[in-house]
């Protein structure tokens, strides 16, 4: 296919591109000021607990070199727990602890580390080594998340999470992203999880996608991916679309886990989100946008606007559509 | 609306831009090529003479109306005399003046010519002339030829070509046999011929001048008879009898009067020479505005010291390779480490050359990465590693060049204009990214690191566009304009055609397994 019928077909899937998600939506919808609520993820944390979304509960705050020498104490009650560099992106610099071993910590894939590897870790940290640009950084020392077993045959070791773009508070695309073995054990698609649409109405997955290539099983466990319901999708819409309240922003990423006793807690906000979500639903993202803007209330309480999103964006969101149809669909 | 003050701004620029390109091209002739060369001729009239007892007063023709062509630049050299110039009705002339002179004498009278299009004839229209006198015997030999010269043409050309051919057989015309011979010069039938003319009620008149063309050496004066139809001026060669101007003809005086006059002086010899040769076209320029008074070039680039040119040269390729990021970065989707870091390493192979920028870029990075992977394990913490990498790639670069020297290989020593702080950056993310996600990835981003610098060198390496960057600055106000535009570019980058491969198959939206 040649270059221009490419671009042709993805203009007509109406599929968000990098350039367009920039000058488009983020430089329009998210204020320059705003940024370091949701890149600061300590920041987004105590907003999420003081607006009462539920988050993983936070042990204590390391923002110096000083500070390391108290992450024992901090972590004395807990056997499992989470470091997470504040500032880091795409899951860089983050360790799990999921239980001890005499005075060594265990990591959640087994690795056996000793004080010294996490205190340079956390130095390392402390210094921006993780971090956009290299500033300065504080760590996050947070309850581990024990994940639901539902997703247990979809996911190898790790925590898969829901992604939810929300546009000015209406959730637009949802996708889960299930950890392989070729990711580590982490959620993050360009490190080769598995990114499975989720269908806004109903919570149930869609089909996969790994490295770009449409999957149907997970490569790992072998289990089919598509028709899973996911439990308290409605709790988990209610809070991302509360997380436009929270933070102001017009277009984030909300990342939730599904927490075994706790239910759906939100992870982190992101401020730029992938595209890679576009490939897991096999949508584009720009017709939902374009429906949004048309005819949405974006002032409306989180429930109507939820609603809005089921009424609108059942999967899959109408045939390929023109710009200009869009006004006629919706009408 | 952003979209629209942004349209405006882009176009104002754009515009101002190529105005101010134009007008120093068109107008003031700086040459858009860097070997672009300008021919120019040297003419030189000497007049010899021999002087009289009492003062001496040198009297020549010079140029000042010279269709086709400008007089660059001019020089009178004589000994003790003074001197002045006048125009006069037929032109310009110098005049030479001495109290007295002892011996032979020379004046001279350089001028610098250069071919000049836009340089165009006058088109004047004169009176119509005043009948000469002639006496009882000629004044029928003229009305006969007249008469006989109209019945066989049309028209002021025909006329005048007709009148020509007669006057060319003069020992044969039973007019013109009266006034000339078979033996009389070009000049002379020049002037016989604006005088039948005048008779005629045609306005006409002799211009000298000399051809210029590949010759160098001695050159004479040739006559061209100019007619006016009543519209515009007709050229003819008097002894050709070829209407038209001629090709590389440089006028020099008009009129029937000599070119030197010497009063008070015998043996008057006047000498022309022309000299061909080649400036420089920017020279041309230079010197030209320097006649004009114009101050375009005070005003530019040229008018820094050289060292600062040359510093500038380079600074100035620099938004160039800028925008090639640009369009590479946000219409190819391809991923670099750092933002600027290709243009600055595309600005060290400037000195390198590009295969020996690639193998030493390569070579210091490997390095560097191995002992960050080493450093690594010492758990440092993150400025005093970055500061180590920064000293190791320091020393690296030094043991190059000491090499390489050793080695006698000249590319080695330019090492040193490595952005080394750039490069300890690139090294360190380089092996952050390498740990987090994969040598492959790691070594793709260096790879598209190492692309997009050499396409920015190969780039801000093209020799035409150095030149009119340089000496056409106001051309960066045209990239401003581009840079703002794509600026605005929210379509799909050439990447994500192929990262958004899954999306072929338009006819199923759902695009889902069952």
């Amino acid at each position: 296919m040649s270059v221009l019928a490419r671009y042709r077909l993805l203009t007509e899937s109406g599929v968000l591109g990098l350039n367009k998600r920039n000058g488009d939506y983020l430089m329009r919808f998210n204020p320059r000021r705003l940024y370091p609520l949701v890149d600061d993820k300590l920041q987004t944390k105590q907003l999420a607990i003081k607006a009462g979304i539920a988050v993983p509960a936070l042990y204590g705050v390391i923002e110096t070199q000083h500070d390391i020498r108290r992450l024992g104490e901090m972590v004395a009650g807990h056997r499992e727990f989470v470091l997470k560099p504040a500032h880091g992106s795409s899951g860089d610099g983050i360790i799990v602890v999921a239980g001890r071993s005499g005075s060594l910590y265990r990591t959640i894939n087994g690795t056996l580390l000793d004080a010294e590897f996490l205190n340079h870790h956390l130095s390392n940290a402390i210094s921006g080594q993780f971090s956009l640009g290299g500033i300065q950084d504080t760590v996050i020392v947070e309850a581990m998340v024990h994940f639901s077993p539902h997703f247990e045959s979809l996911s190898f070791e790790g925590v898969p999470d829901v992604r939810v773009i929300v546009f000015r508070g209406i959730p637009v695309m949802a996708m889960v992203r299930l950890p392989t073995r070729l990711s580590h054990g982490k959620a993050n698609l360009h490190q080769g999880a598995v990114g499975a649409g989720v269908d806004i109405t109903t919570g149930t997955t869609l089909g996969g996608v790994m490295s770009g290539e449409v999957v149907d099983t997970h490569p790992d466990t072998g289990v089919v991916i598509a028709g899973l319901t996911i439990p308290e999708w409605d709790t988990m819409l209610d809070i991302s679309a509360r997380c436009y309240e929270l933070t102001g922003m017009g277009y984030i990423g909300v990342d939730i886990v599904l927490d075994r006793d706790l239910g759906p807690l939100v992870l982190e906000l992101n401020a730029r989100p992938g595209l890679a979500i576009q490939i897991a639903n096999q949508q584009g993202l720009l017709r939902r946008l374009e429906i949004c803007e048309e005819a949405a209330g974006f002032a409306a309480a989180p429930a109507e606007r939820i609603a809005f999103a089921k009424k609108h964006f059942a999967h899959p969101v109408g045939p390929v559509l023109h710009p200009g149809e869009v006004a006629a669909q919706i009408g | 609306m952003r979209n629209r003050q942004l349209y405006i701004l882009a176009s104002l620029l754009a515009v101002a831009g190529l105005a101010i390109f134009f007008f120093k091209y068109q107008t003031l002739g700086f040459p858009v090529r860097a070997d672009a060369e300008t021919q120019v001729w040297n003419v030189e009239a000497a007049v010899n003479f021999e002087p009289g007892p009492a003062s001496v007063k040198v009297t020549l023709q010079i140029p000042s109306l010279t269709p086709g062509f400008t007089v660059l630049d001019e020089s009178f050299v004589s000994r003790g005399f003074g001197l002045s110039t006048h125009n006069t009705t037929n032109g310009r002339e110098a005049q030479w003046a001495v109290r007295e002179a002892d011996g032979p004498q020379t004046v001279y009278y350089r001028a610098l010519v250069y071919r000049d299009p836009a340089k165009a004839t006058e088109d004047s229209t004169p009176p119509f002339p005043e009948i000469p006198e002639f006496d009882e015997a000629s004044r029928i030999a003229v009305d006969g030829l007249i008469a006989e010269v109209r019945r066989q043409s049309a028209d002021v050309a025909s006329f005048t070509s007709e009148l020509l051919r007669h006057i060319d057989n003069a020992g044969s015309d039973q007019y013109v046999r009266l006034f000339l011979s078979d033996t009389s010069s070009s000049t002379a039938k020049a002037q016989l011929a604006t005088r039948i003319l005048a008779a005629a009620q045609i306005p006409a008149r002799v211009s000298h001048g000399v051809f210029l063309k590949e010759q160098t050496g001695a050159a004479r004066t040739v006559p061209l008879l100019e007619v006016h139809d009543g519209v515009e001026w007709l050229y003819f060669d008097p002894v050709t009898r070829a209407q038209g101007w001629p090709q590389d003809f440089l006028v020099w005086w008009r009129g029937n009067g000599p070119i030197a006059d010497v009063d008070g002086g015998v043996d008057v010899d006047v000498s022309l020479a022309v000299q061909r040769s080649v400036l420089n076209s920017l020279e041309v320029a230079e010197r030209r505005m320097d006649s004009m008074g114009s101050q375009a070039f005070d005003f530019s680039l040229f008018s820094l010291p050289i060292t600062t040119q040359a510093v500038y040269s380079v600074l100035v390729m620099i938004p160039i390779g800028a925008l090639v990021i640009v369009l590479l970065r946000n219409f190819i989707g391809i991923k670099t480490f750092g933002t600027f870091m290709p243009v600055l390493v595309a600005l060290a192979f400037r000195e390198t050359r590009l295969l020996w920028g690639i193998v030493l870029f390569a070579v210091i990075v490997a390095f560097g990465l191995l002992i960050r992977f080493y450093l690594e394990r010492l758990r440092l913490l993150l400025v005093p590693r970055l500061t180590c990498v920064l000293t190791v790639v320091v020393i690296l670069m030094a043991g190059i060049s000491v090499l390489s020297q050793k080695l006698n290989i000249q590319p080695g020593l330019s090492i040193a204009l490595f952005p080394m702080v750039i490069i300890s950056m690139t090294i360190e993310r380089m092996s952050i990214v390498w740990e987090e996600r994969g040598a492959s990835e790691a070594l793709q981003e260096g790879f598209g690191s190492l692309v997009v610098a050499a396409l920015t060198y190969v780039v801000m390496g093209i020799p035409w566009l150095s030149h009119l960057i340089f000496v056409f600055p106001e051309l960066l106000l045209v990239v401003l304009a581009v840079t703002l535009l794509t600026g605005r570019y929210t379509g799909y980058r050439l990447l994500e055609l192929k990262r958004f491969r899954s999306f072929a198959k338009p006819a199923d939206p759902a695009g889902s397994p069952p």
